[in-house]
């Protein structure tokens, strides 16, 4: 791999950041001991994991104790979710979307399995939730409301504070998979009736492995993990130093930074999203107003996202595809089918997720690439020739803010 | 990212023969755009009887496109009795092997043929009136099913997916794929070598397994126990093995022994893995 990469696939993982690197460095060299031993050379060590939780807990407007560290944001998820049934095992009642994470998703689907009631609410067209429907799906039974804050496939925020009330006000927890949010959007949960919040490091440029889950002080809490006395009994097992000391940095240079980065990681998404749309038959997946500033869900129909991407790696263009042929699956993403989204245009989607190490060269020449790559799948395709001819086109690109009837 | 062989790359990027031949004599159509891939082959025979020549269009994956363009080059040149005996096989091995997942496109390849080749004969084309569909999210039948299973000596509803896509969206058809399987193997004097375990039963890990069998105790067993003013602890769980110590009132009576530890053992294959064996230790 000696080519250029141009990576434009960040919801899926991010580059840990050098400064990120550096920080961590230590942890794994000189600075080796046990943050739980009694001495003094560990206890320097557990000094850091408290200063990283202090920063995680100022980017997320929270207090230092309110959070746990976890070994990714499934544990997160899981513990959520676990701890809130636990916690009320009178209530076996759990509300969730479609559009989840497999995080969240194939637990509940568990749980569904399993004996506990599960509502998983639809979306509409455009990735959005019926505020109406989350309203009418929260019982006096309902043990926890867990909602994402951001997709990770289309980029389409929920609004997961006002949700948070919902829940709150019939007596539910409410957690929120913020994986793709945090570093992305301002949060504040000070501010909230969030009770609980999971995040993961590798995608906000700390490393793989590593996460956090927030658990508003009195909420009840059931460990998931058990064992040892690590995280004030919350989450057992040795502290993973360095990435923990990682994580907290990555903290701190996105606490720092978010607001500038994310007005020049979103002007270039804009102009990509622009450039693409410029080309016959394609649609953004998802509200494009409530939505993440990196990403950027386009579909191109009458081709399949597999063979897009292959076109764009040979470039050294790094995307994702919701298409069947990359999932492993035969269908495409659970997100877009639970959005309605065609399958003229479902077969074709390619995610683009932008971070701040983009360069407007970069997305210049995708812009450049990129239409060759469609021009030439579209002329295998048996179906473009006829679409053309018979103007079904149009039918199939459904106008801004429809809703499914 | 999925392991394609150079032939594979090579047939996805320069694919020959791409297009549609005007006045064919053979026209092939398979898949959807539903489907996620569909293929047109048609083919314009010579004076000498042979197939001069063939082109493809074809909407799908990298495999699905190199698989068609294969079976152009494969096709030209042979007379229709030589290129009917062609099988996905032949598509596959050309390509130096698919990833089994997708198996289903050299499939394709196949079936085109076929439906080209009837095309010209003025036969109707079969699939769809001929045998029932067993797999609706794919429109696959079981005819189609068989003849696939015969020909690749496939045993398992998952190489049945692989091959045909059948069984591949909503799973509800496995238990019908299961039994044409068994059917034809039994005819063939041939045992599937797999059963095909049902979508619920997913690989626990040693974490998630403990987990659930202590949270179906205290769920599941013990409040029932403790209605009749036993109870029940978990001493240990050694692979499949779970070791249990019953208290109260239980430990007492022999006779309601054997029927106790059935009862958990019920319960925890229930909601846990079917694998488990419980055990009583005397505490
Ligand atoms: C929305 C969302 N939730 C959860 C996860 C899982 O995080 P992790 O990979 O750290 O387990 C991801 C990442 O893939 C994600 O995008």
């Amino acid at each position: 791999m000696s080519q250029r990469v141009i990576y434009l696939d960040n919801n899926a993982t991010s580059q840990v950041a050098p400064e990120v690197v550096a920080a961590m460095l230590p942890f794994f060299g000189e600075k080796y001991g046990n943050p739980s031993s009694m001495h003094t050379f560990g206890g320097l060590v557990a000094q850091h994991v408290e200063q990283a939780r202090a920063k995680m807990a100022e980017l997320l407007g929270a207090d230092p104790g309110e959070l746990i560290f976890t070994s990714c944001g499934t544990e997160s998820d899981n513990t959520a979710i676990h701890a809130a049934l636990m916690s009320h095992p009178d209530k076996r009642h759990v509300v969730t979307t479609r559009v989840e994470h497999p995080a969240v998703l194939n637990f509940c689907q568990d749980l569904a399995r399993r004996g506990y009631e599960v509502t998983f609410l639809p979306v509409d067209r455009q990735g959005r939730l019926d505020m109406e429907k989350v309203e009418n799906a929260i019982r006096e039974d309902t043990a926890i409301v867990s909602v994402m804050w951001a997709n990770n496939e289309t980029g389409v925020v929920f609004p997961v504070e006002e949700i948070a009330r919902l829940a709150k006000a019939k007596g539910a927890v409410f957690h929120t998979d913020a994986v793709q949010a945090v570093g992305k959007l301002p949060i504040n949960l000070k501010d909230t009736a969030i009770d609980m919040l999971s995040l993961s490091g590798h995608k906000l440029h700390a490393p793989k492995g590593v996460g956090v889950l927030y658990v508003r002080k009195g909420t009840r809490f059931v460990p998931y993990i058990k064992g040892g006395h690590q995280e004030h009994g919350r989450r057992a097992g040795t502290e993973n130093v360095p990435y923990i000391v990682g994580i907290g940095k990555a903290a701190e240079l996105a606490a720092a930074n978010m607001q500038e980065e994310n007005s020049k990681v979103r002007r270039l998404r804009d102009k990509l999203e622009d450039g693409l749309l410029a080309m016959e038959a394609t649609m953004v997946n998802g509200d494009r107003e409530q939505r993440l500033p990196n990403t950027c869900s386009v579909s191109f129909e009458y081709v399949e996202g597999e063979s897009i991407l292959l076109g764009l790696s040979d470039l050294g263009v790094c995307a994702s595809s919701g298409s069947a042929c990359t999932s492993g699956s035969l269908e495409p993403s659970h997100v877009l089918r639970a959005m309605g989204v065609p399958f003229t245009a479902a077969h074709g989607s390619i995610r683009f997720s932008l971070s701040v190490y983009n360069t407007e060269d970069e997305i210049d020449f995708v812009l450049e690439h990129m239409p060759p790559i469609i021009e030439r799948l579209r002329a295998i395709s048996p179906f473009w020739a006829k679409a053309k001819k018979e103007g079904l086109l149009a039918a199939a690109c459904q106008p801004p803010g429809y809703v499914e009837p | 990212m999925w392991e394609y062989t150079d032939k594979v790359k090579k047939y996805f990027t320069e694919p020959v023969n791409v297009g549609e031949i005007d006045n064919p004599d053979g026209v092939g159509e398979v898949g959807s755009l539903a489907c996620g891939d569909a293929l047109k082959l048609t083919f314009k025979m010579g004076e000498d009887g042979r197939i001069a020549d063939a082109k493809f269009q074809t909407f799908g994956c990298a495999s699905a496109i190199a698989s068609s363009s294969v079976l152009t080059e494969l096709i030209k040149g042979k007379t229709l009795e030589e290129a009917a005996k062609l099988t996905n096989k032949d598509i596959a091995d050309f390509l130096g092997g698919l990833p089994k997942e997708k198996m289903h496109c050299s499939v394709m390849g196949e079936e085109a043929l076929r439906a080209a080749i009837a095309d010209f004969r003025g036969e109707k084309v079969q699939e769809h009136d001929e045998g029932e569909v067993v797999c609706q999210c794919f429109g696959v039948t079981d005819k189609e099913i068989e003849r696939v299973a015969k020909a690749n000596d496939l045993h398992t509803v998952e190489e049945i997916t692989n091959y045909t896509k059948a069984g591949g969206g909503c799973e509800s058809c496995h238990e019908d794929i299961q039994q044409i399987l068994d059917r034809i193997w039994a005819e063939e004097g041939a045992k599937p070598k797999i059963e095909v375990k049902p979508p619920t039963q997913r690989k626990l890990t040693n974490i998630q397994k403990m987990k659930l069998i202590e949270e179906t105790l205290e769920r599941e067993v013990r409040p029932a126990l403790k209605a009749d003013g036993g109870d029940i602890e978990l001493i240990d769980i050694d692979g499949d093995k779970v070791l249990v110590s019953l208290r109260g009132t239980c430990s007492s009576c022999a006779a309601s022994q054997a029927t106790l530890s059935q009862f958990v053992q019920t319960k925890l294959r229930e909601f846990v893995t079917e694998d488990l064996v419980v055990e009583e230790v005397k505490p």
